[in-house]
């Protein structure tokens, strides 16, 4: 179904553990078809061109990856807001230049809020912030199949307590590379 | 007694290939996890005696001070003193001695082990006022099932008592945040006795439980998104029902257990689907341009609750199970999320924030009357039990994360008190077969 995992998965294991990794199939039950068993590169079609193609890109874009890894991946938001203020315009505008040099590339939206309400619907609520995110990426030429807009809610602040200045913190949307 | 799963074999296997993500089926001795703390003050109790079992000493769990316990809980009874008073099930009371003390009800019995190991438990409940014999029970059970055991006791006496089933031997779920470890439990109802389901350092969240009680459907991040889980009890195995593009989240049964409601953003924005539960193509099941997210099936499974934005604040709606004729259900105040119905059908809770501060409420559907049951202001996720008569939630209370159990008027609670890190998102399994 979703065989675009493979791509963000395999290189992200190779990348994370090293050549250690063997990437042996997982035994989760999948009924669904969508479980984590296309880790399994190998056992899909195309699944293992298209990871070792990641790997690769990974690789050839290096010193571009260097540059981005020392660009802001954060983009915070105002309180009930899923507004991009207009500060973060250039820092996307760098990130969509880096997503559309390579289109093996891929890249999660990781939206989050602050600790105040409910998991599940924060979790609604940072998923309107990565979408936010995703669709101005999209405005600015990224294909809609290199982003995935995800959402962790309040589940992982990036600040701990329950001060403003903490929950200024955790309402953000984290731009991670996989 | 039922037990978690104790392996899995491609544990190892499954580690190296969630690398970071530490996740471990695994198994942990019992242990005392909870305290019970009453802090409200009832209206009508039953003073009941409990008088210590005949053999409690030497067996490894004391079942009288148990069954006080549950019934306490309860908020309808309340525990009169028996002093060192041992008796067991066939001795006759001397009820004027009983009624001095001011007990409507005594509960006698006996531990003994058995030639093969096992324990023999008997006990016999009277009714003190009228003098008679309420009848009793016997069981023969291995030594970790003891407590189990005391939680039927306690089932049986409440039941002959309040002319309602007891819930005392049923199970609750719950996770556990210690450091960067999240674990997901499952426990008796007194939170006694809990068994670890999964370990993770990523966050878990929203355990539900299915209807038959041998399976927990949950949402974990343990692949860096939100992705929905069903994990066999018994087993310990588990399946990836809900894994698709966006985030997977809030996971809720029908009550015939076989189609799950579940909020993906596969398609764009939060949004309502049904899925078959043993996995397949989810069918979307409403469309709104706002977020559709906590969908909770009515017990005939003709209607969802769920909870929406679509009037500009997040508001708890009803449709037909068809994702026909919504209609709105909370009006007061901007911010009303997490609903639950009563097994009965009559009642739903939910949460409501009030100035700032976010309570537990209870609706009376046949009136719509909501009341503010809490003094805590950051209360989540309630879940009833299965007789309708208790509420399980999460708040915090000096900085920790706690569950607490409530009676629907909000008069009793009891403070199930976690000794390590914080405790959250409950869910109250159904009745034992």
């Amino acid at each position: 179904m979703k065989k675009w995992i493979l791509v963000i998965a395999v290189p992200l294991l190779l990348t994370a553990c090293g050549s250690a990794v063997k990437l042996d199939p997982v035994t989760v039950e999948d009924k669904a078809g969508t479980s984590t068993r296309p880790l399994d590169a190998g056992s899909k079609a195309g699944g293992s061109g298209v990871g070792q193609s990641g790997v690769a890109a990974v690789d050839l874009g290096k010193s571009n990856q260097d540059a981005m890894q020392t660009a802001t991946k954060v983009i915070y938001f105002d309180y009930d807001s899923f507004a991009i203020r207009p500060e973060f315009q250039s820092v996307l505008e760098s990130h969509a230049r880096f997503i559309k040099a390579d289109k093996y590339k891929r890249v999660a939206i990781e939206g989050h809020t602050d600790e105040r309400g409910g998991r599940e619907y924060n979790l609604a609520l940072g998923q309107k912030r990565s979408e936010a995110v995703k669709a101005r990426l999209g405005l600015l030429g990224v294909a809609d199949s290199q982003i995935e807009a995800v959402s962790f809610g309040k589940e992982k602040p990036a600040a701990t307590g329950s001060t403003e200045a903490a929950m200024e913190k955790n309402r953000r949307a984290e731009i991670a590379y996989r | 007694m039922m037990l978690l799963s104790q392996h899995w074999d491609n544990a190892q296997m499954l580690k190296r290939l969630l690398f970071c993500f530490f996740i471990v089926l695994q198994s942990l001795p019992a242990f005392s996890q909870f305290r019970i703390e009453v802090s409200g003050v009832g209206l009508t109790q039953i003073p009941i005696a409990i008088a210590s079992f005949k053999g409690d000493d030497s067996a490894p769990q004391k079942i009288a001070g148990i069954v006080l316990a549950d019934l306490e809980r309860s908020g309808q009874f309340r525990g009169v003193d028996t002093g060192t008073a041992s008796m067991d099930e066939g001795s006759r009371p001397e009820f004027s001695n009983w009624r001095q003390k001011g007990a409507d009800a005594f509960v006698t019995g006996s531990i003994a082990k058995l030639a093969d190991g096992r324990y023999d438990i008997r006990m016999r409940l009277w009714d003190v006022a009228r003098g008679q014999d309420l009848g009793g029970q016997s069981f023969a059970v291995v030594a970790n099932d003891l407590r189990l055991v005391a939680h039927r006791i306690a089932d049986f006496v409440y039941e002959k008592l309040t002319g309602d089933k007891g819930v005392f031997s049923t199970r609750i779920v719950y996770v556990t945040k210690g450091g960067q470890t999240f674990n997901l439990w499952v426990a008796d109802a007194d939170g006694e006795n809990a068994q670890s389901a999964l370990k993770s350092a990523e966050p878990i969240i929203s355990p539900s439980w299915a209807p038959n009680g041998s399976q927990i459907a949950y949402v974990s991040f343990e692949s860096r998104k939100p992705v929905i889980y069903v994990h066999d009890v018994a087993s310990g195995k588990r399946r990836l029902v809900a894994n698709f593009k966006g985030s997977n989240s809030a996971p809720a049964w029908s009550p015939d257990g076989k189609t799950l409601a579940a909020t993906l953003s596969r398609d764009g924005g939060s949004q309502l689907y049904l899925m078959d539960a043993s996995g397949g193509e989810p069918q979307r099941l409403a469309q709104s341009g706002s977020i559709d997210t906590e969908p909770t099936f009515t017990v005939d499974g003709k209607s969802i609750y769920f909870v929406s934005d679509r009037g500009g604040s997040p508001q708890v709606y009803r449709m037909a199970a068809s994702g026909n004729n919504p209609e709105r259900v909370t009006f007061s105040g901007t911010y009303n999320i997490s609903p639950a119905l009563s097994p009965d059908g009559k009642w739903l809770a939910y949460i409501s924030r009030v100035s700032g501060a976010f309570k537990l409420h209870v609706m009376e559907l046949s009136t719509g009357v909501a009341t503010a049951i809490t003094d805590t202001s950051a209360d989540e996720n309630p879940s009833f039990s299965p007789n309708s008569r208790m509420i399980i939630y999460a708040t915090q209370q000096q900085g920790r994360e706690s569950l607490m159990t409530t009676t629907l008027d909000g008069k009793i609670k009891a403070r199930l008190a976690g000794q390590n890190g914080d405790i959250r998102e409950p869910d109250w399994g159904p009745m034992q077969k």
